[in-house]
Formats: structure tokens, C-alpha cells, sequence
């Protein structure tokens, strides 16, 4: 499967959105959306750390570096390269 | 029966020997040990909560827990033919608390060791010493408050939470509102102080510096100018989680200084830690001012380095022995999750005036 498409299932099968069918592209900011949490956080870097065989550093956590699905899938290239 | 370390939050008892004389496959006449259901009964009142790991038929060993009217201060219990270490990895991840919070008792020394090979901050006791149990320094809390009573019914509620949202077939937001949850913030009254007290204890995933405060610092907190001490409540059509969050505001001149956040692990999965934060966020800014934040880096509060950085603060200081101060200039602010109503009460917060003929409402409001 394609790196973007990995993640955004991923944050498609956990995100807390009330319309069941809420879309966002992939470079649309999911934090804006209103509805991510602490857990859900937390849930996607332990996704990215297990599927991708990497570790998230402090000084990756920059909320850029995880607010859009394009960022994310940058991030992992960038670190897995 | 010696042992030093944290205090124990939860009593893992083995059933044949230990709860009871007798093994319940041989003969149903098992008859309970002497003292034990006082002994239950005197934990439970001090918060701490009761478990099984048995090698026993699940149904016959909880209809006879049943009769001796004792099955109620269970949670969780583990009655199968599995390895001890795993009856208590599944019960600390049912109770989410740390594993060096438990106590094992057990007449067979093979059990004993069986857990403590797998996790050697277990404390494991012969059931032989049960009778001394309540006498121990580790089961003896230095805080008895109105939560720490009602632990062992929060948990329960809780895992009838649990059982309906893993039997709810709709989508996960659904169920979360249909648990009609209010989150309830409010500045930290006299009788609020004890828990307050014990969350700084108890509290270790989700704290931001770990800094402990007693009785009377905290009281001084409450009645000074320069600070804001704001205890958090959750509630639901289950009942009320009691008081499961608290943070410390020391107000500066150009900032709102954060030097505690603090949040119960039980609330974890209700996404209420960034409800507090935008809280905080939201009304620093309305006070004009930017924040500031303490925090201290450990091995287990991960979660909430997440919930600040993602909550866009910036480290402008780091000691690299994990002592971090955070800056947030307030531009992006998460809006409330729609499946909480959020209350805020608010008592006159420029005097701290306290209303003693108890008539003047307080400022509250509703979002």
C-alpha cells in the first residue's frame, strides 16, 4: 500500500469525527478539525514508531510534522529514508 | 514481610488456601479464612482495590465467592488456568496502574515465583502473613479522601463503560456522546485539598512535572493573588469519575506560568486532558497573556509531552536532564470536543472572596 494511504487509513479508522463520513484530503490539517486528542496522539505515534521501525525524537514532535497526512508521510521518509 | 516502595493500589488473592481453606475442585465445603472478609472490607475503605488470579472453573469459583457474599470486591478477576504473571498483566491493563502498585498473595511459593520472575515489582506474600496485611506500611495510605472510599465503585462503573462501548456496534463518537459527558472545572475548594493532595501522589503518566504538594501549600495556593489552583471533575450517566484532573497557574506579568497539569490515568480514554489545556489556553489569552509551562521528562509520562507539543508549545529551555520550559504564544487553539459539555465555575477570582452567608452565586458559565 502507498505511505499516504497507510496513514491516513490509519487516522481514518481512529480519528474521532462525528459525520460518519467526514473526508479530508491529504493535505488538509486534521488538528483543525477539532476533534484530536491527547490518546489519539499517542495512538498515532505508536502507529508510525511500529509500522514504519522507527523512533519519534522530542524534537520531531513539531505538530507540523503531524498535521496533515502529506507531513506525516514527509516525516517518515525523511527519518526511514 | 518486608517491603518498601509505592503504596499498593491493588491486591491480587489467590482463591484455594488463601481466600478460603480447602480446594474448591475437591470439596464445595471450602470455608473462608478467618478475618478475611474484614480484612476486604477495611482495604476497600482505604481505596485500595481487590483482584483474583485462581486456577480454578471460572463459574464455580465466583458462584461460591457469590455465597459467601464477598464477589462484589472483585474486579476484574482472573479465574482460569493461565500463568499467574499473565491473570496480572490483564488485570493492571484493566486497571491501568503501575505494576509496582500491586501485592500478590498466594500459598503456593511455585505462583510467587512464577510472578515475580516475570515482574519483580510485584510484591508477593504468603498466605500464610494475609492476617497482616492491613498492618503493612504499603497498605496503609497516607490519604483516605470521599474518592479513594468510592475507588472500587468508579472502577465498576467504569467497566460497565467499558463493556457497553465494546458491545456498541455504531461508530466510536457516537457512543463517546452518548455518554453525556460534562467536564467541570472549578477552582479548588477547602474540601477539594486532600484529593488534591493524593492526585499529586497517585498521579504519574499523566503529570507534567511530578512536583508533589502537601495539605497546606496547597491551601496557600488556593488563598493567594499570584495563583490559580483549578481542580477538574468528570461526569457521565454512569455516575461521576469523582475529581480526576488539577493544575497550578502561578500568574506572572507577561505570561501565565503552568507549574502542574495533572490528569488521572482513569479518564485517559475520554480525550478530556486537552479540554483542560484549551481551557487554560483560552483563558490566558482573554487575560492577554501568554503561557509558560514547567515540565519534567520521565520514562512514563510520554502522553503528556504529546498533549503540550501538540497543543503547540515550543521547548525554549531544556536542561537535557529532562527538565524542559515550554513557551505558547497562544496562536492555535483546539476547539472543544463536541461530545463534552464543558462547565466552568469560577469563584470571584480578583479577591477570592469567600461568600459567607453562602447566598451570592458564583460566576459560572457553560460552553
Amino acid at each position: 500500500m502507498e505511505l499516504n494511504q497507510k496513514i491516513r487509513s490509519f487516522i481514518e479508522s481512529q480519528l474521532v469525527v462525528f459525520e460518519d463520513d467526514a473526508k479530508f484530503e491529504d493535505d488538509e490539517n486534521i488538528f483543525e478539525m477539532g476533534f484530536v486528542n491527547s490518546l489519539f496522539a499517542m495512538q498515532l505515534l505508536e502507529y508510525i514508531e511500529l509500522e514504519f521501525g522507527m523512533t519519534i525524537d522530542n524534537e520531531d514532535l513539531d505538530i507540523k510534522n503531524f498535521s496533515t497526512v502529506n507531513n506525516i508521510a514527509a516525516l517518515v521518509n525523511r527519518k526511514v529514508g | 514481610m518486608i517491603s518498601k516502595g509505592k503504596e499498593i493500589k491493588c491486591v491480587v488473592w489467590d482463591l484455594d488456601h488463601t481466600i478460603w481453606d480447602g480446594v474448591l475442585l475437591e470439596s464445595e465445603k471450602v470455608n473462608l479464612k478467618d478475618g478475611i472478609v474484614e480484612i476486604l472490607e477495611l482495604l476497600d475503605s482505604r481505596g485500595i482495590l481487590h483482584s483474583i488470579a485462581s486456577k480454578n472453573n471460572y463459574d464455580d469459583a465466583m458462584s461460591k465467592l457469590h455465597e459467601f457474599n464477598i464477589g462484589h470486591y472483585f474486579l476484574y478477576p482472573q479465574i482460569h488456568w493461565n500463568a499467574k504473571s499473565q491473570s496480572i498483566a490483564k488485570i493492571r491493563e484493566k486497571l491501568n496502574i503501575g505494576i509496582d502498585t500491586f501485592v500478590f498473595v498466594d500459598d503456593q511459593s511455585f505462583e510467587r515465583d512464577e510472578v515475580a520472575s516475570i515482574f519483580s515489582e510485584v510484591f508477593c506474600v504468603d498466605a500464610l502473613e494475609y492476617a497482616e496485611l492491613p498492618a503493612h506500611p504499603r497498605l496503609n495510605p497516607q490519604f483516605i479522601t470521599e474518592d479513594s472510599k468510592r475507588r472500587r465503585l468508579m472502577y465498576l462503573e467504569d467497566m460497565h463503560r467499558n463493556q457497553e462501548e465494546e458491545e456498541y456496534q455504531g461508530p466510536k463518537e457516537s457512543f463517546l456522546a452518548s455518554l453525556q459527558m460534562k467536564f467541570i472545572l472549578s477552582d479548588c475548594e477547602e474540601e477539594d485539598l486532600k484529593r488534591a493532595e493524593e492526585l499529586t501522589q497517585r498521579t504519574n503518566q499523566l503529570n507534567s512535572t511530578g512536583r508533589t504538594f502537601d495539605y497546606d501549600e496547597l491551601n496557600a495556593f488556593r488563598h493567594s493573588d499570584r495563583h490559580r489552583l483549578l481542580v477538574c471533575e468528570l461526569t457521565d450517566r454512569y455516575g461521576s469519575y469523582g475529581k480526576i484532573g488539577l493544575t497550578l497557574i502561578e500568574l506572572i506579568e507577561t505570561h501565565w506560568y503552568l507549574k502542574l497539569m495533572l490528569m488521572s490515568c482513569r479518564v485517559m480514554s475520554r480525550g478530556v486532558g486537552t479540554v483542560l489545556m484549551s481551557h487554560i489556553m483560552q483563558q490566558a489569552k482573554k487575560d492577554g497573556k501568554k503561557l509558560l509551562a514547567d515540565f519534567k521528562q520521565t520514562d512514563r509520562n510520554r502522553m503528556m509531552y504529546v498533549t503540550y507539543r501538540f497543543a503547540n508549545f515550543k521547548e525554549i529551555e531544556n536542561d537535557g536532564q529532562g527538565n524542559i520550559l515550554f513557551e505558547n504564544d497562544l496562536s492555535t487553539i483546539q476547539p472543544f470536543p463536541p461530545y463534552i459539555e464543558v462547565n466552568v465555575r469560577e469563584q470571584n477570582t480578583s479577591a477570592k472572596e469567600r461568600y459567607i452567608d453562602g447566598t451570592q452565586p458564583k460566576n459560572s458559565f457553560v460552553y
